[in-house]
């Protein structure tokens, strides 16, 4: 039933299927390389356009990783990427900052935190809601049980916690800037 | 042998979670929900189906020193098209499977059949043992993600039926995979098996 092996068989064979494949995968890259960028692009302009108020124009930082958005002449805001380490790994999150230094909002890139418990930091309203405007000079960017301002997620101090730090390393990199 | 015995074969008798037990690495991991379950498993059909095909075809040609690298070849191939496919037009799926899909390269389920049925029976039947088979991983893996769901989260589908809170959490993490796999093994043996 099956072929007897001989070197020749053997080399073609391999290499023929492997010419192959590489081929349709060249082909399938090809083809789907625009529309991964646009979902990839998609994503983060609708995690920015949540994190920060009506603005016309952003201008990527690389060296920062942060996005400075523009309406007419004015700064509107900075939208902030920031990464912490959480209960069960990275999380990443953007955090829109206005000129005056007051979260405007924050919202969660990607996280791999327990379902039902740190994941939470994704859908706790209650949670999410206090960095609406958490003005940092006026509050204190730490959870309550280190004597801080912020209400951490039942059961989920560690996550919050990294969370509170993602935001203020947001502020960090927000303050070099303006000291620039 | 007809083609819709094969079928029905792999959705009980040849049944990859509960009774081959192949492909557990996928099934704990990914069953935290009804809906991730099903995508993963409906995934796997994808590659199975379409691996199954091609292996069979290239049977007569290939020489059997080399048989397992080539299939390897093929199967990743499928699953890095699917992989490509996946990014592009579901990246919400994607987000949540991601890691999972290229490791069904690996899954024992693809290269078992390839080995136990592709390479000895014709393109047809192969599709429908693989449609069989992958029908089966992908029932199984949405009922375990249901009763994890339903369990775990107070919620199947998706859908809330508790009103907000918690259900147990155990179900939804690793501990409650093994629990609920087990108790479902002994149910559809009880069921299925026959003395």
């Amino acid at each position: 039933m099956a072929v007897k092996s001989n070197l020749t068989n053997m080399v073609l064979v391999l290499g023929l299927t492997c010419l192959f494949c590489s081929a349709v995968l060249g082909g399938a890259y090809v083809l789907t390389k625009d529309p991964i960028e646009k979902a990839t692009a998609e994503k983060q302009n609708r995690a920015i356009a949540q994190v920060l108020p009506h603005f016309s124009d952003l201008e990527y930082n690389a060296d920062g990783h942060y996005y400075k958005a523009t309406d007419g002449d004015a700064v509107v805001g900075y939208a902030i990427e920031s990464s912490t380490v959480g209960f069960g790994g990275a999380l990443s999150l953007m955090v829109g900052i206005t000129p005056d230094g007051v979260v405007y909002n924050s919202s969660v890139l990607s996280h791999s935190e327990t379902p039902g418990l740190g994941a939470k930091c994704t859908t706790d309203g209650r949670f999410m809601d206090q960095w609406r405007g958490f003005n940092p000079s006026v509050k204190k960017l730490s959870v309550t049980k280190d004597g801080g301002d912020v209400d951490a997620i039942t059961a989920s101090t560690i996550t919050s916690r990294a969370y509170t730090q993602a935001v203020a390393n947001a502020l960090d990199t927000f303050n070099a800037i303006c000291h620039e | 042998m007809s083609k819709l015995r094969l079928i029905g074969d792999g959705l009980v008798k040849n049944n990859p979670t509960f009774v081959l037990l192949l492909g557990m690495c996928p099934t704990l991991a990914t069953t935290t929900s009804a809906i991730n379950g099903m995508s993963m498993g409906l995934a796997t059909l994808f590659v199975l189906v379409l691996s199954n095909m091609a292996i069979s075809a290239l049977e007569p040609v290939v020489p059997d020193k080399v048989h397992i690298p080539v299939y390897i070849v093929v199967i990743a191939t499928f699953v890095t098209l699917l992989q490509l496919l996946m990014q592009a037009f579901t990246p919400a799926m994607y987000e949540t499977l991601g890691l999972f899909i290229p490791l069904i390269v690996v899954n024992c389920i693809v290269l078992g059949r390839a080995e136990a049925f592709a390479n000895k029976h014709g393109v047809l039947e192969s599709a429908c043992d693989g449609l069989g088979v992958g029908l089966g991983f992908t029932c199984s893996l949405t009922v375990l993600g249901l009763v994890r769901e339903i369990l775990g989260s107070g919620s199947a589908f998706g859908w809330n039926f508790i009103g907000g809170g918690d259900g147990m959490l155990a179900f939804v993490m690793a501990p409650g995979a093994f629990l609920c796999l087990g108790y479902l093994m002994v149910l559809f043996n009880k069921l299925f098996k026959k003395n």
